[in-house]
């Protein structure tokens, strides 16, 4: 009984390797530094991982899909200014999320539109926004940085549940809830099946063309949601906001074990991934790290912790 | 007999591409309970004709009658709705789901919310599973399963949707003798519950032990449609190519010459152990197996792809061991790989880039391309091997079957090399590319060429071949020459090894 729990343990890590390194890394980390190992560093981690990690949530489901988004750094910088943009030009608080979180689904349907319709690589596309988007933000702020008028806006992300934060909350929700989606829905499922083996989709007569429009949709609306997050954090809206975050996003998916072709991966793995990156990043600063050597490391990290997969994908492969 | 009736009957169907003429005035027709044959050479419309069924091409001119009603079979889930399920040779399922998804692909239950009804899922499959006699479960990951286990899968959805049409495009290309009499089974299952069968297939004699009537497709026409018990392979393949094929196949007439190739005891764990064998130049060697054997690990093992374990290669008795393909490509042997698409060609790359591939070294000057002797060599083979091409830059993708296979040929030709390894040369393509192959070879080993052939075909294997060995789960059970060389006595020696192991 107890071979066979430790049986399924290891072959969940194999299968989950990135939660393996993480622990490993959770456990560098502890000795490394006093300050890492307490409740508070714990709770600022997962809430800094929250803004990456929900613009993630919406790249796994476009990966699994078979494609990329690499806009998705500008639509949450479009939602930071429009929430913020929005109230100082007089309209209530919720008015002006809705209205951000709107526009952010909006983007992400013109994106998958412009993919189905086009038949165009979503790398070229999402490539397009990715400069196209972050010019439109740059337009509306005029080139400054917006600072929030109503500063009770700001007083949201105070709200705490114990140690976890009112941003961390909904991030783990939102995990919990696509992490469902895409097991048990058919939407969720169908995604698998298209990112797997696009022609046998088709044939069986799945819409791929609009499972792309509603995933690319949902993606824009989570990278607005994480927006709204970041601007209640911040209270400013810079244009220069979430610049790069895109590649972070990537990179998070993929170290979590999500692959860029498709057809595999989940939720579970994915906040594995954002994790990894929000505790290395934490555990350096602890230390002292300069910036640039954080950068060293980070991308050592994650082409040790992918290379940790391919040793696992190979060996349970050879299994079989 | 008084009139049957049919279950799907295509009247008058064209379809047109830029430039050829598919299908032209194309009437067809299946009847419930029977297996009809679509035979035709590469190119001659089967497939347009197959994916008209299945609802991925539209005809541009004819209708469709289903079940005694006019019909538009507009997209591939309309296809499945009316009970219309195409078998593709290359199975489109995916690898990541599990067995029930896959069967269910494109009509998954659910409730209101989209939420999967997964335990309706499974169960539903579990039937149709059984019914099929699969010894697999419904939550198996399709990626796990034996190609034949796939196609069981697919199979499975004529089950699960009620089929009354089934359309089996090349369903044998990678099965085994057993589980293409295990196929062969279900398909007569499926003709005794009054499924219409469309039986697509490049092998004669599979068609002849399935089916019950054969149409002939050549240039977009039907030829004509014959009971199979009216006509023979001889009548078919003439109406196929439109001329009589005296000599399938043609025995080199050559002298054999000093020792090429001589392998010792090689070995590689849990592929293959203890093959020796040699060859001398000028002499054709069959290799018969089943796929799955061994044989093209003994090939590539030889070429240097894969590592022995233990044994000995020696080339022109010299011992050696070649690190990696580069090394022996140098020394005069090469291989020309068991799948086309995958190992023998670049597909979106030109004809004459692809012969010129393994040998840039000899068509540059100081890394610089030399174009002009790449063309001279491209142009070469092209006579002396008769490619039909529309010129140096075709991408290869755009060819059929045949010219595909003359270019893996050519890129080793122009090599000049001592020994060629064929594995599967005449897979998969159609019955005038296949002799003309065969001819190839014979002339080649004229010239002096030591040629392996590796083949599961055997009459294939019987024609081309000076000697033939046998080789069944990794172990070579059987060497035969002159008048030993048999079908009777291929096959008792493939299946005495199977038996004694079982």
């Amino acid at each position: 009984m107890k071979q066979t729990l430790v049986k399924i343990t290891t072959e969940w890590l194999m299968r989950n390797h990135i939660w393996a390194f993480l622990f490993l890394v959770v456990i560098f980390f502890t000795f490394a530094s006093p300050y890492f190992l307490s409740i508070n560093n714990l709770s600022n981690v997962l809430t800094q991982s929250a803004f990456i990690g929900i613009l993630a949530i919406g790249m796994t489901l476009v990966m699994i899909n078979g494609e990329i988004d690499l806009s998705v750094g500008a639509i949450l910088a479009v939602s930071v200014a429009l929430s913020i943009g929005l109230q100082n030009s007089g309209l209530g608080i919720w008015t002006s999320v809705m209205l951000a979180l709107f526009s952010g689904a909006m983007l992400g349907f013109l994106n998958g539109s412009l993919i189905a319709l086009s038949g165009i690589n979503s790398f070229i596309i999402t490539l397009g926004g990715l400069i196209g988007i972050r010019g439109l933000v740059f337009v509306y702020t005029g080139g400054d940085a917006l600072i929030v008028k109503d500063f009770s806006y700001t007083e949201y992300p105070e709200i705490y549940l114990g140690p976890f934060s009112i941003t961390a909350i909904i991030f783990l929700s939102l995990i919990a809830f696509f992490q469902w989606f895409l097991t048990s829905t058919k939407h969720g499922r169908e995604a698998y099946a298209i990112g797997d083996n696009a022609e046998a989709a088709y044939d069986a007569g799945i819409l791929v063309k609009r499972h792309v429009v509603i995933n690319f949709t949902i993606c824009g609306f989570l990278a607005a949601i994480s927006g709204i997050l970041l601007s209640m954090r911040l209270g400013t809206a810079e244009p220069q906001a979430g610049r790069i975050w895109e590649l972070w996003t990537i990179i998070a998916v993929v170290l979590g074990g999500t692959r860029l072709t498709g057809g595999y991966g989940s939720m579970l793995k994915t906040l594995g991934g954002v994790l990894t990156l929000a505790v290395v990043q934490n555990g350096l600063r602890l230390m002292n790290t300069p910036n640039y050597v954080e950068l060293i490391v980070m991308g050592a990290v994650l082409i040790l912790a992918l290379g940790l997969d391919r040793l696992f994908t190979s060996k349970t492969r050879e299994n079989v | 007999m008084s009139e049957v009736k049919n279950v799907l009957s295509l009247h008058g169907i064209s379809k047109f591409f830029p430039g050829v003429k598919a299908l032209d005035n194309v009437s067809f027709d299946i009847r419930p309970g029977e297996v009809h044959a679509l035979v035709g050479e590469n190119g001659a419309g089967k497939s347009t004709l197959m994916k008209i069924l299945a609802g991925l091409y539209n005809p541009d001119q004819g209708n469709i009658i289903h079940q005694d009603k006019h019909v538009k079979i507009r997209n591939p889930l309309e296809a499945r709705t009316r009970g219309i399920l195409l078998i593709h040779q290359e199975l489109s399922l995916s690898p990541e789901l599990s067995v029930a998804e896959n069967i269910y692909l494109g009509a998954w239950p659910t409730n209101f919310f989209g939420v999967l009804k997964k335990r309706k899922l499974n169960k539903d499959s579990l039937i149709a599973l059984s019914a099929m006699g699969c010894d697999f479960g419904p939550k198996v990951r399709v990626g796990s399963l034996s190609i034949a286990k796939r196609q069981m899968v697919e199979i499975a959805r004529a089950q699960a949707f009620n089929a009354n049409v089934v359309i089996f495009d090349e369903p044998t290309a990678s099965l085994t003798d057993t589980e293409k009499e295990q196929l062969f089974n279900t398909i007569r299952e499926l003709k005794a519950r009054d499924v219409g069968i469309v039986y697509i297939s490049h092998k004669m004699d599979e068609i002849f032990e399935i089916a019950d009537r054969i149409t002939v497709l050549r240039d977009g026409t039907v030829q004509g449609t014959v009971h199979t018990k009216d006509t023979n392979i001889n009548l078919i393949t003439k109406m196929m190519i439109g001329r009589e094929l005296n000599t399938f196949f043609t025995r080199a007439n050559s002298e054999i010459g000093s020792e090429v190739l001589r392998v010792e005891k090689l070995c590689r764990k849990g592929e293959f152990e203890n093959v020796s064998f040699s060859i001398k130049s000028g002499e054709v060697l069959g290799l018969y197996g089943l796929i799955g054997a061994g044989r093209s690990e003994v090939a590539e093992t030889i070429f240097g792809v894969r590592k022995a374990d233990s044994g000995k290669i020696a080339w022109m008795e010299k011992e050696i061991n070649f690190p990696t393909p580069r090394q022996a490509i140098d020394m005069g042997l090469c291989l020309a790989p068991e799948s086309r698409k995958e190992q023998g060609l670049v597909l979106n790359m030109s004809g004459k880039n692809n012969v010129t591939l393994p040998h840039l070294v000899k068509y540059s000057n100081y890394t610089v391309m030399d174009w002009r002797r790449e063309l001279a060599t491209f142009e070469k083979y092209r006579e002396v091997l008769d490619i039909k091409t529309t010129g140096a830059d075709q991408e290869v993708v755009q060819l059929s079957g045949g010219n595909q296979q003359k270019f893996v040929l050519a890129k080793w030709l122009c090599n000049e090399p001592d020994l060629l390894i064929l594995d599967e040369p005449t897979r998969g393509i159609d019955v005038g590319s296949k002799s003309a192959i065969h001819a190839l070879i014979a002339g080649l080993a004229e010239q002096g060429l030591a040629v392996i052939v590796i083949s599961s075909e055997m009459p294939e294997v019987l024609g081309v071949s000076h000697r033939i060995l046998t080789m069944s789960e990794g172990r070579l059970n059987g060497e035969f020459s002159g008048m030993e060389m048999t079908e009777s006595n291929l096959i008792n020696a493939v299946s005495q090894h199977l038996e004694q192991t079982a």
